[in-house]
């Protein structure tokens, strides 16, 4: 067995063991400890765990990719899904774990009164998280069938075995510790290669300085990274890498629309919401908001340099080189048809490479952004373990977001659904015991999304976000910051702020031709990833309107309201007993 | 709302509401900075920013891939901060009952 797969091996297998170590020991036992970890994990490792969470396989396997072939338009996820955690700590998270509860159907139902918003909140926090989930399912597949040599449907079905293990016997509390674990492997895995291939490139370390720095060695040498990579790209015949606005990229109103759609559906995903209730207190949900996005950002900040580092190597080492001395890593890579080469012009060059999704046949070679990150220390030729390192951080990030998900998908069914709507007379005995078998039949149809991917994931991410921004984000916050918003107005906001968004998805992307798909024909130029924005000003505009013709909510909401804006629980003894 | 409710009760009414308007000015100024950094500096003004340069970024360029990501970062620890102060300023603090037994005593 060659070193690489030896250590790959080794370093997954001890990752794995210890998951389930901290599983077993930390096992929940009601179903606050299920659902919220006891409300008893404090702010610092509620950072950690958050970070997990909420670094999916997408940040650390795909986005550093993508913003490679994006250049300033990969601005949008960086901003996008960093700036969301500024509203979730200021507008959201220290008044709903004021509220207390376990879960965001939970608030949206007592808040307005109402099981039917409750049962709209279930709907959409159900919809969201399997969109979500089965991606991560996936990019576990991906990682075990390039690093370990197994299909991907073994490898789904290993990591399918994981998370339902951990998931269900530990419940929030044991994916809660192996978050953290899962936080420190794969930021090591992300933050070593890129420590190496900075130093590697400009002779500075630090990814986020040697982003800025001049680059030592190649073609290039002595010349800025960026400026070589505008020139790289002017040479490509494509647009300056850090250019904003220009022919070839993305317009302004439609960057903005999709960066606010991105943040703003950040802070309305319930699988981060719901961390926020397992801190024991409204100050520590605050400073962990700090924590998780200064976690989030160690890799945030370096995902750009890693992209930009990634293009001038992949692009150097490739473009116009002969193909039969290409490096080994290739020949790897094409093997899981993720690089694909066809010598169109016949004369054994690698002519032009390019994102797997263009179709010119002019453009010789056709690369997946996934390996991007993947392949980048056998790039750099750095030594086995570290190539281990990346497959194990890989798969902490897909399996720790699909275990958060997972747990939304649970509580929704056994708490949301059985316990508060068709059954409250349930003991927590029983609600502890449907919540397990709901999570264990989530993790299986999670498991089955991996290996029987319908065609069209990649394309319904941006439905995730755009259905967190239209339906939780303008009730949730009204909610907390307008005790006259209405049960009538936050059901006709969410239905119309979800209608909207999924309409003009499903329109663009389902139903026209393609070929239509483009500005000329979007509403006011925004594509549909970013309609999110515009599907939350429909939902506040609505809530707000039929809020003005409709009763005002009950003394006792009203109540509730005005109790979770201050963080001393004593105030209001009696509510404070019901939590 | 102004019945016979007796002064104890309405000094804390009046202390809550102080404290959320307070709240509410913190909230103000601190997204008018998050929108102003991340939606104008790396989107609306990114093409005249990235005339200037800086430490080797075009600084438009800088701020939409880097800068803002720090800013969101320093903005919710100074609203974390000052939070912890306005809590205890107005006596919405947690965890904190036995001293105020012993203030008022």
């Amino acid at each position: 067995m060659d070193p690489t797969k030896l250590w790959t091996f080794v370093i997954v297998g001890i990752t794995f063991a210890m998951y389930i170590w901290i599983a077993v020991v930390t096992r929940a036992r009601t179903t606050g400890g299920f659902y919220v970890a006891g409300h008893n994990v404090p702010a610092i490792f509620n950072g950690m765990a958050t970070g997990a969470d909420w670094m999916s396989a997408a940040s650390f396997i795909s986005m550093a990719g993508l913003i490679s072939f994006m250049g300033y338009d990969g601005c949008v996820y960086l901003m996008g899904w960093t700036g969301g955690y500024v509203l979730l700590a200021l507008l959201l998270a220290p008044y709903l774990r004021k509220f207390g509860k376990f879960t965001v159907p939970d608030f949206v139902g007592d808040r307005y009164y109402s099981n039917t918003a409750r049962l709209v909140a279930v709907f959409c926090a159900i919809f969201v998280s399997f969109t979500y989930v089965a991606g991560q399912m996936r990019g576990v597949g991906v990682v075990f069938s390039r690093f370990l040599g197994v299909g991907v449907d073994y490898g789904v079905v290993i990591g399918t075995v994981i998370v339902f293990f951990y998931a269900t016997l530990g419940g929030m509390k044991g994916i809660t510790w192996t978050q953290v674990s899962q936080y420190v492997v794969l930021i090591f895995a992300f933050l070593i290669p890129a420590f190496a291939i900075s130093h590697q490139l400009t002779g500075n370390p630090i990814p986020q300085i040697g982003f800025g720095s001049t680059l030592v060695e190649g073609p290039h040498a002595g010349e800025t990274l960026l400026r070589a990579l505008d020139q790289i790209n002017t040479d490509l015949g494509l647009p300056e890498y850090t250019a904003a606005f220009v022919k070839g990229k993305k317009s302004m109103i439609d960057v903005f629309a999709i960066a606010f759609a991105l943040m703003v559906g950040t802070a309305g995903l319930p699988h981060v919401i719901i961390r926020f209730y397992t801190v024991p207190t409204v100050r520590a949900a605050r400073w962990s908001a700090f924590w998780a996005l200064l976690f989030i950002g160690a890799l945030y900040t370096t995902a750009p340099a890693v992209g930009a580092f990634a293009r001038v190597n992949l692009i150097q080492t490739l473009h116009g080189q002969p193909y039969e001395t290409r490096p080994e890593w290739v020949k790897k890579w094409e093997d899981t048809g993720l690089i694909v080469y066809k010598d169109t012009n016949g004369n054994g060059l690698i002519d032009g490479v390019v994102r797997s999704t263009e179709t010119d046949p002019a453009k010789e070679m056709k690369v997946d952004v996934d390996i991007m990150v993947l392949a980048n220390p056998e790039i750099a030729k750095l030594p086995p373990w570290v190539v281990a390192l990346v497959a194990a951080g890989g798969l902490a990030a897909a399996l720790s977001t699909a275990a958060g998900l997972l747990l939304v998908i649970s509580s929704a069914i056994s708490h949301d659904l059985m316990k508060r709507v068709v059954k409250p007379d349930m003991t927590d005995v029983e609600e502890l015991f449907f919540a397990r078998v709901a999570a264990g039949l989530a993790v299986i149809a999670a498991g089955l999304l991996g290996i029987f991917p319908p065609g069209f994931v990649g394309q319904v991410v941006a439905f995730a976000f755009g259905l967190a921004a239209s339906s939780f984000f303008p009730v949730i916050v009204l909610g907390i910051f307008s005790k006259r918003t209405t049960k009538e107005g936050a059901i006709a906001g969410m239905l119309s702020g979800i209608g909207f968004t999924t309409a003009y998805i499903v329109y663009f992307k389902f139903i026209v031709d393609q070929q239509y798909n483009n500005a000329d024909h979007w509403l006011l130029g925004i594509s549909p990833e970013g309609i999110g924005t515009v599907g939350m000003l429909v939902n506040f505009a609505v809530t707000l309107g039929v809020t003005a013709f409709t009763p005002p909510p009950p003394q006792d909401v009203q109540e509730t309201v005005e109790m979770i804006r201050y963080p001393r629980e004593e105030q209001h003894p009696e509510k404070a007993a019901g939590i | 709302m102004a019945g016979p409710e007796n002064t104890e009760q309405s000094a804390i009414r009046e202390e809550h509401r102080r404290y959320w308007r307070t709240n509410l000015r913190i909230l103000a100024v601190l997204l008018t900075i998050w929108f102003a950094v991340s939606c104008g500096l790396g989107i609306f003004f990114v093409e005249s920013l990235n005339t200037i340069h800086f430490m080797g970024f075009p600084l438009g360029f800088w701020f939409a891939q880097q800068g803002a990501i720090y800013v969101f970062i320093v903005l919710i620890l100074i609203y974390a901060l000052l939070m912890d102060r306005e809590d205890r300023q107005f006596h919405v603090e947690e965890g904190a009952q036995a001293d105020d037994v012993e203030k008022d005593a």
